[in-house]
């Protein structure tokens, strides 16, 4: 769905920079005693046995496997593809990943290892735009996606530009993302569907939950398929209370547009305990229609293994230890 | 995988960790005792209505034993330096969280609400009772009541059954701090943590008879109060009840506070943060199954908003996990009696013959024990029973107002003035209606929050005098 048909109930509030202001500072305000509290009751639930593994292989199958780093090598991407596609060499069935995500000078080599390596299911996904500070000229920011996306990436993961929105310059973030998802298209003719767009706003900087909550309106109004906590650069990455934020975020655009947004925690979630979290705060505040890799995802590295090792405890009763799971 | 949904497996707390006696006796001067005429009864676990034990029920001998165990004691303890009294407060503070688990598990079969809100939240603040007062024990002469306030005597404690060791907690600790000693008699349905209590008082080593522990029924509690050996009178309970105790008292030396009930307002503005506002509502009236005096009951929501909040509300209630309060996912469990059952269905039964429009949440309900599924009432008056009697259980109702005034106005139309909620995100508006509200305590964006250090109680028919904080050391001094 193109940003304008998503949006058309609320076409009127992006006609202008202060239509837009008045819209997201109109947004009922978020009390962060209250979210947090609510985050803090929902960490409480006991997920056991039938659940727990039911909880393991879903978390499993929505992380994007991550490394972003200056150190990235080809052979570390390769590597890491062969990871996400056979998770776990000692338990065939064990799900794949959702996506392998890189930066965009890596994403035709995780494409290729992934179609040559039984990862032809696993998505790439690249950041862009001048990922992860997004301090550059929009020209700059497109040029990185369409390299991305002629790459073979089939998903972008945009930064924002938190200068711009802690200025209160909505509209300028806002055609910064609708212009980036333009990016995204393939070349006429050649017949692929658009990348998807993540969209990052990196809740560390933006500070307030009530920014949060006008970030993730101003995202789903640009066209954004996805909307993402952080690029796990910062201090503060995704946290239970941002995240449970962003869901009903995502719900309330449902209700008034009809149209669905993922959601991606990005940063800081370790363990399988975290993840079990994240599962039943979407759980509980939207429901099993997200409950899909499609429309929920981890961004993380270091989960995938402690995920394995739950496991693998499941399934023989006794916990391996590091291991015995393979470290890429 | 994807056409699969998230079921919680069930997640059991384990009963094993909790030993229940067979039988109880009373607990006075130190020793357990069976009752003088003995005579027993039996309490059962609401959710299953199973047997758990079976416990004394005092009568007039008993109360004047205890009565007696008591006066004897104070002297001593009341002579005692106020550290040496925090020493012992302290420890009793310490078992209570070492022995947490234990007792939260026991609650929970005996009173029927979840393992996750005894273990969160009623023992986290039975021991940070103690401790707050524990530390008040040395420093009475700094509480503004002169520069050596005397303890009262002999204090007789009447406790009711919806937050059984909590509202001990708030009760004893205070009365040891300024040098009382004590007769508490708990609920007739949920005797068994105060039995407890008494072994952790043993087990701290505190001083033979400072704490005695009757129970019975709510003849062993008009014996207890009318005795003319007690010096304070301290009631949490009905209206009714508090009525009649206070007749009993008038005339009398003795000093009394009471707790009643209440019918609280939750008044919801149209620029509230809408999605804490309908966790605040939960809060406020399905937190104990709705079983607490402070509830938020009645819903004030500006007109303007009222279909969004309700419509986020009944969304919210359908995820209430309502079942086995033993299961560490249930939020909402049993109602603690049957004949409280019958009185909430009584009284929501009247609401709809009153016309208000009835919602419930979806949810299966056990086969046995004492169930009451989470339910609302829309389109109600200030006319309408369900608006004015307090339900005391899952039993919200919904009105709507156009103004602050009119808030203020229907908030503060009941005989009672316990709580009220303020939910907007104009700080001006809170602390303008905070001042008009005839309420004991209010609270602003947010609801049924307890800390020690805060005091609670009542206007009008809600009772009298103030627990928690500074202010309940003065319903055990003599100023």
């Amino acid at each position: 769905m193109s940003a304008g048909s998503s949006a058309s109930a609320l076409a009127d509030v992006t006609s202008s920079d202060s239509a837009l202001r008045r819209y997201l500072h109109g947004l009922p305000g978020v009390d962060t005693v209250g979210l947090e509290a609510r985050a803090a009751t929902l960490g409480t639930r006991s997920i056991k046995t039938t659940a727990k593994a039911y909880a393991i292989d879903l978390a499993i199958s929505m992380i994007d496997l991550t490394t972003l780093e200056g150190s990235d090598t080809p052979g570390k991407v390769r590597s890491l593809c062969a990871k996400g596609s056979n998770p776990d060499p000692s338990d065939r069935t064990t799900p794949q990943v959702a996506a392998i995500c890189v930066y965009s000078d890596m994403a035709a080599t995780a494409k290729q290892a992934l179609s040559a390596g039984g990862g032809a299911g696993i998505k790439v996904a690249s950041v862009a735009t001048a990922f992860p500070s997004g301090r550059a000229a929009l020209s700059v920011k497109l040029a990185d996606t369409r390299e991305a996306v002629a790459a073979g990436a089939d998903e972008i993961d945009m930064v924002i530009d938190r200068g711009a929105f802690l200025s209160g310059r909505y509209g300028k973030v806002f055609e910064e993302i609708q212009a980036v998802k333009e990016a995204c298209k393939r070349p006429s003719g050649s017949g692929g569907e658009p990348a998807h767009l993540k969209v990052i706003f990196e809740n560390g900087e933006l500070s307030t939950y009530d920014n949060i909550r006008r970030a993730s309106w101003l995202a789903m109004l640009a066209g954004a398929d996805f909307i993402k906590t952080s690029t796990g650069k910062v201090a503060v990455n995704a946290t239970l209370p941002n995240t449970l934020l962003m869901l009903e975020a995502v719900r309330d655009f449902r209700a008034a547009t009809g149209t669905q947004i993922g959601v991606k925690p990005a940063g800081g979630i370790r363990n399988a305990k975290d993840a079990l979290r994240y599962l039943v705060v979407v759980n509980e505040t939207v429901g099993s229609d997200w409950l899909s890799p499609d429309w929920f995802r981890f961004g993380a590295s270091s989960l995938l293994n402690d995920l394995l090792m739950q496991r693998q405890k499941l399934s023989t009763g006794r916990y391996s230890g590091p291991d015995y799971v393979t470290v890429d | 995988m994807t056409d699969q949904i998230f079921e919680y497996a069930p997640a059991p707390e384990s009963r094993a960790i909790v030993d229940i006696a067979p039988s109880y006796g009373l607990f006075i001067d130190g020793e357990f005792r069976e009752a003088a005429e003995g005579k027993v009864f039996k309490t059962v676990s609401p959710a299953t209505e199973e047997v758990l034990s079976e416990v004394a029920q005092a009568g007039t001998d008993d109360v004047e034993a205890a009565v007696r165990a008591a006066r004897a004691a104070f002297t001593g303890w009341s002579a005692l330096p106020g550290t040496e009294r925090a020493k012992y407060i302290f420890r009793i503070a310490r078992i209570l969280q070492e022995r947490a688990r234990e007792l939260a598990v026991l609650e929970t079969l005996d009173n029927g609400k979840p393992i996750r809100e005894t273990r969160d939240a009623d023992l986290p603040l039975v021991a940070a009772h103690f401790f707050y007062y524990a530390g008040w024990a040395d420093k009475l002469g700094h509480a503004g009541m002169g520069p050596n306030p005397k303890p009262l005597g002999v204090a007789g404690q009447v406790i009711p059954w919806n937050f059984p060791l909590l509202m001990l907690a708030w009760k004893i600790a205070p009365a040891l701090a300024t040098g009382n000693t004590v007769v508490l008699k708990p609920a007739e349905t949920t005797p068994l943590s105060a039995l407890f209590f008494a072994d952790v008082c043993r087990q701290a080593g505190l001083p033979k008879g400072v704490v005695n522990i009757l129970t019975g029924d709510g003849a062993t509690g008009a014996e207890l109060v009318a005795h003319p050996g007690i010096d304070k009178v301290a009631f949490t309970g009905s209206t009714a009840v508090g009525k009649a105790i206070a007749r009993t008292v008038a005339g009398t030396r003795k000093k009394l506070t009471l707790e009643l009930g209440g019918k609280g307002a939750n008044i919801v503005f149209d620029d509230a943060p809408i999605d804490q506002a309908v966790e605040g509502i939960v809060n406020g009236i399905y937190f104990n199954q709705g079983q607490v005096c402070c509830a938020g009951s009645r819903l004030l929501v500006q007109e303007s908003v009222e279909e969004e909040l309700l419509d986020s509300l009944k969304r919210r209630l359908a995820t209430l996990r309502v079942g086995d309060p033993m299961d560490k996912n249930t939020d909402v469990g049993a109602i603690n009696s049957a004949e409280q059952l019958a009185r909430i269905t009584a009284l929501a039964d009247s609401g709809e013959a009153e016309g208000a429009e009835r919602w419930s949440a979806p949810c299966e309900l056990p086969d046995s024990g004492y169930w009451f599924a989470p339910t609302l009432f829309t389109g109600v008056s200030q006319a309408h029973r369900i608006a004015r009697e307090e339900i005391f259980g899952p039993v919200l109702s919904v009105l709507t107002f156009r103004t602050p005034d009119e808030a203020v106005a229907k908030a503060n139309n009941t005989p009672y003035g316990l709580s009220a909620g303020i939910w907007t995100e104009k700080g001006s508006r809170i602390l303008a209606m905070a001042n008009k509200l005839r309420a004991g305590v209010v609270w602003a964006n947010t609801f049924n929050k307890f800390d020690p250090t805060s005091p609670f109680g009542g206007y009008q028919e809600s009772g009298f005098g103030r627990e928690g904080g500074r202010h309940g050391l003065e319903a055990y001094l003599d100023v």
